[in-house]
C-alpha cells in the first residue's frame, strides 16, 4: 500500500484510489492512451482486471456486477474508439440508474482539440447520458476527482460517471492524498423524507379500501426489500412491481400481483385501474407502466416516494410527494401506521381477476414454448437464481413467469432496452455473486449482439447458464409488425441466416446443447445447473410466431388490453 | 408563461454546456441566457428566460437542481426583482432623420456609441419591454443589426445569500 503524502505517478494514484474504494474488479480493454495504466496494472494484486472482448461488453459487465452486488462497477478503456464503444452501455446505466464509473483514456492535454489520433470528446458525447462526468486536467486533481466519481455514482439516485484521463496526466507525478470527504456544495442528496408528509401518507393508507403498492427498482437499489415485506404483510397491502422492481417482493407471495404495465398481468393492471390509493415506491411512472397518462389510475390518491425530486410530477402529477430514500421512508411509514386498512374484500376482488385471465399458454401440442422453458427454469432454480435477460419477447415472458424470491436477482435492460445486454451483464454478475446460479437468457437476435463475450466467460471459467431462446425471429418486433404494421414482416425473419448455435458455442469451447422438445427440457436444465466450473449453452428452439400477452399497446389504456391473439391463423 | 430563472453554477469545465445540454435534451425552451461572474470568483450566475406551464417550469427547476455543478436555482418570476437587458441597435439614418433618431435615443436614455454617415449604433439598457419598444420605434428607419445581451436579474431587497466558507445557505 502506497502511503499518503508519497509522490506518485498518475497511474499509481489511479490504482491507489481504486484500492481505497475497495474495487474488486475492473472490466477493461487496453489501448494506446491507457498503456501506462496497464503497465502499472501488471503489478497490481489487490484487484482483478477482466479482459472483455468489446468495450460495450465491459460496461454491461460492470452494470451486471453493480446490479447483482449493489457495489459500484468499474470500467477502464482507451481513448477514441475504446471510449465511444462504451456509449450504449453508459446510456443503459443512466436509464436504469446503475452505479458505474467508466475511466476512459484521452490523448495528451496539449493535443485535445487537434483531431489527434484516437481522440474523441467523450466528455461531450456522454454529457447527456451520465449523472456527471469529468475531464481530469491536472494530476493534482486526480485523487479528488476519483473520490467524487465514486461518491456521485453510488449516492442519491445512482448512475454512471465518466472520468476522462489524458495521457500526460497519467504520466505526471504529484503528492498523493486520498481525501476523506467529498466537498460538493451543489450535490446533497436528501435521504430522509419529510415527517409530516409521511404521517399524512400513513393516515391515507390506513383509511384506504383498495390500496396498492407500486414498486420500482428504487426499492432494490436502496436495499429496502425487508422493510417492504414487513410493511406489505403487516398491513395486507397488495404489491405490483415494475420490470426493474421484480425481486423486490417475493413473486410467489399471495400479496404479489407480479408486473404491471404494457405486458403486466391482467390482475395487476386491473388493480392499478381500480385502486383508491396508489403508493409508488422508487418507481417513476414511465410510459411502459402508464400507457396513456390521462387514463392511468384515475381513481386513486397517489403517493410518490422517490429520492430523485425530478421523478416527482414528471409523468404523472401526484397528490402526496415524499422525497427521500425508500428505506428511511418505509421504516417511518410503518411506524406511523396506527390502524391497518381492511383490505380483505379488495384482495378477494384481485383474486377474482387472477382467475379471470391467468397467464396461460398452450402446453398440450408437444411444441416448445418460451413460457414453458421459463417455468421450468424457475422450478429448477427454486426462484433463487440471478436471471439476466436480454431485450424482447423472452424478456417479457421471463418477467411474467419467473417468480423471483430475492432482490438483485432480475438483471435486465429496462429503460434503454439494449439488446446485447444479457451475456456481458451475466459475466459481471457471475463475478459479483460467485455462490449464486447465474442464468443468461437471450433471444437469437440479441445473443448475436455481444456474442464475442463468450470468450470472456470461457477464459474466466464462469459457470453461467447461457440460454438462447431461438424463435428464428426478432420476435418482439415481429409481434408489433403483426399487430400494428399490417403484418409486413420486414427484416425480422432471422431463421435462414441464423448460425448453428451449438457449433458457435463449441467453437468457443463451450459445452452446448439444443432442443425443441419440451420433454428434454428438464434433463438439459439439470445437466446445465450441475456444472459449476465453466459455462454451458443451451439453445431452446421454440415456436416461431408466438406473441406476448397480455399487452396494452403503446400509449393506450387498460381498457385496450389485448389478452390473446385475434388472428389465430398466424399461430404456428 | 415566461419565467426568469437564476442559476448559480460552479466555474467548472463544461458546466455551462451541462446546463444548455439539459435544456435541449429535455426539450425545454431557452428564450435568452446570460452568463457572468459573481462576487465569488469560482461561481458564475446564469440567468435563463424560459417558457412553459407550471409542470414544465417545475421540471426545469428540478432538473437544473439535479446537475452536480449547480449550487442554487431560483425561479425569480414570483419574486420582486430587477431585470435588465442591454441592446446594441445599429439603425440606418435616412436623409433628414438624424434629429428624430436622436430624440428617440434621448427618450429611452440611450447612448450613441458609434456613428457613420449612414448609420448610428444606439446602446439601450432596461427591462426587456423597454428594449422591445425602442427597437419598435427605431425600426421605422431601418434596422441593420441588433445584439441583445439577454436578461440579467436579481431579487429586490436584502441579500438573501450568505456565503460561509464554502457552504451556501439562504
Ligand atoms: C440494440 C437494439 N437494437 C434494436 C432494438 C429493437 N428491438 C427490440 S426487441 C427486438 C427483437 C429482439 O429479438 P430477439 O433478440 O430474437 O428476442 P425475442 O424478441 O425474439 O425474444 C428488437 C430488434 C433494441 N431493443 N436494441
Amino acid at each position: 500500500m502506497k502511503n499518503s503524502g508519497q509522490v506518485l505517478t498518475g497511474a499509481d494514484i489511479f490504482f491507489e484510489c481504486l484500492r481505497q474504494e475497495k474495487v474488486e474488479y475492473v472490466f477493461g480493454y487496453p489501448g494506446g492512451a491507457v498503456l501506462k495504466i496497464y503497465e502499472h496494472l501488471y503489478d497490481v494484486d489487490f484487484l482483478k482486471h477482466i479482459l472483455v472482448r468489446h468495450e460495450q461488453g465491459a460496461v454491461h459487465a460492470a452494470e451486471g456486477y453493480a446490479k447483482a452486488s449493489g457495489k459500484v462497477g468499474v470500467v477502464l478503456v482507451t481513448s477514441g474508439p475504446g471510449a465511444t464503444n462504451t456509449v450504449t452501455g453508459i446510456a443503459d446505466a443512466y436509464m436504469d440508474s446503475v452505479p458505474i464509473v467508466v475511466f476512459t483514456g484521452q490523448v495528451s492535454s496539449h493535443l485535445i482539440g487537434n483531431d489527434a489520433f484516437q481522440e474523441a470528446d467523450i466528455v461531450g458525447i456522454t454529457r447527456p447520458i451520465t449523472k456527471h462526468n469529468f475531464l481530469v486536467r491536472d494530476v493534482k486533481e486526480l485523487a479528488a476527482t476519483i473520490k467524487k466519481a465514486f461518491f456521485i455514482a453510488s449516492s442519491g439516485r445512482p448512475g454512471p460517471v465518466v472520468v476522462d484521463l489524458p495521457k500526460d496526466v497519467i504520466a505526471a507525478k504529484c503528492q498523493f492524498t486520498y481525501p476523506e470527504e467529498v466537498d460538493l456544495r451543489g450535490y446533497k442528496p436528501n435521504y430522509k423524507g419529510h415527517t409530516n408528509q409521511i404521517k399524512k401518507a400513513a393516515e391515507v393508507i390506513s383509511k384506504a379500501k383498495r390500496p396498492l403498492l407500486y414498486v420500482g427498482g428504487g426499492v432494490i437499489m436502496s436495499g429496502s426489500s425487508e422493510e417492504l415485506k414487513i410493511f406489505a404483510r403487516e398491513n395486507k397491502l397488495p404489491v405490483t412491481m415494475t420490470l426493474q422492481g421484480l425481486g423486490a417482493y417475493p413473486g410467489t407471495d399471495e400479496l404479489s400481483l407480479g408486473m404491471l404495465g404494457m405486458h403486466g398481468t391482467y390482475w395487476a393492471n386491473r388493480a392499478v385501474d381500480s385502486c383508491d390509493v396508489l403508493v409508488s415506491l422508487g418507481a417513476r411512472f414511465d410510459d411502459r407502466v402508464t400507457g396513456k397518462v390521462d387514463t392511468f389510475c384515475t381513481k386513486a390518491y397517489k403517493i410518490h416516494v422517490d429520492i430523485d425530486p425530478t421523478a416527482i410530477d414528471k409523468n404523472v402529477v401526484v397528490d402526496l410527494p415524499i422525497v427521500g430514500d425508500v428505506k428511511h421512508v418505509l421504516a417511518e411509514l410503518a411506524a406511523e401506521m396506527t390502524t391497518k386498512p381492511d383490505t380483505s374484500a379488495w384482495l378477494a376482488q384481485i383474486d377474482e381477476w387472477r382467475e379471470e385471465c391467468p397467464l396461460s399458454y398452450e402446453d398440450k401440442d408437444g411444441k416448445l414454448r418460451t413460457e414453458f422453458v421459463i417455468d421450468r427454469i424457475c422450478e429448477k432454480t427454486n426462484g433463487d437464481a440471478v436471471i439476466v435477460t436480454d431485450v424482447g419477447q423472452h424478456q417479457m415472458w421471463t418477467a411474467q413467469h419467473y417468480k423471483y424470491n430475492n432482490p438483485r436477482s432480475n438483471l435486465t435492460s429496462g429503460g434503454l432496452g439494449t439488446m446485447g445486454f444479457s451475456l456481458p451483464a451475466s459475466i459481471g454478475a457471475a463475478f459479483a455473486v460467485p455462490d449464486r446460479t447465474v442464468v443468461s437468457i437471450s433471444g437469437d437476435g440479441g445473443f448475436q449482439m455481444n456474442i464475442q463475450e463468450l470468450t470472456t466467460a470461457v477464459a474466466n471459467k464462469l459457470p453461467i447458464k447461457i440460454f438462447i431462446i431461438n424463435n428464428s425471429f426478432l420476435g418482439m418486433v415481429r409481434q408489433w409488425q403483426e399487430l400494428f404494421h399490417a403484418e409486413k414482416f420486414s427484416f425480422t425473419d432471422l431463421g435462414a441466416s441464423n448460425p448453428d448455435f451449438v457449433k458457435v458455442g463449441e467453437a468457443f469451447g463451450i459445452e452446448s446443447y439444443s432442443t425443441s422438445d419440451p420433454k428434454e427440457v428438464d434433463g438439459l436444465l439439470d445437466k446445465a445447473l450441475a456444472v459449476k466450473d465453466r459455462p454451458v449453452l443451451i439453445e431452446f428452439r421454440v415456436v416461431k410466431a408466438d406473441m406476448v400477452f397480455p399487452m396494452i399497446p403503446s400509449g393506450a389504456s387498460i381498457s385496450d388490453m389485448m389478452v390473446k391473439r385475434l388472428n389465430p391463423k398466424r399461430m404456428t | 408563461m415566461k419565467h426568469t430563472i437564476s442559476v448559480l453554477v460552479e466555474n467548472h469545465f463544461g458546466a455551462f454546456d451541462r446546463v444548455a445540454t439539459m435544456f435541449s435534451g429535455k426539450g425545454f425552451n431557452i428564450r435568452s441566457i446570460s452568463i457572468g461572474e459573481t462576487e465569488i470568483e469560482e461561481i458564475s450566475r446564469m440567468t435563463i428566460v424560459t417558457e412553459g406551464d407550471d409542470q414544465i417550469i417545475d421540471q426545469v427547476v428540478k432538473q437544473l437542481n439535479r446537475l452536480i455543478d449547480t449550487i442554487k436555482v431560483v425561479d425569480l418570476s414570483d419574486a420582486p426583482r430587477v431585470e435588465r437587458e442591454l441592446a446594441l441597435i445599429k439603425v440606418s439614418v435616412p436623409k433628414g432623420a438624424m434629429e428624430e433618431i436622436k430624440n428617440i435615443n434621448d427618450i429611452f436614455r440611450g447612448n450613441i456609441v458609434d456613428i457613420t454617415n449612414k448609420s448610428l449604433t444606439i446602446e439601450v439598457t432596461g427591462p426587456p419591454d423597454k428594449i422591445d419598444a425602442a427597437i419598435n420605434l427605431l425600426s421605422a428607419f431601418g434596422i441593420k443589426e441588433i445584439a441583445r445581451s439577454g436578461i440579467v436579474a436579481l431579487k429586490r431587497g436584502e441579500q438573501v445569500r450568505i456565503l460561509k466558507e464554502k457552504n451556501i445557505t439562504t
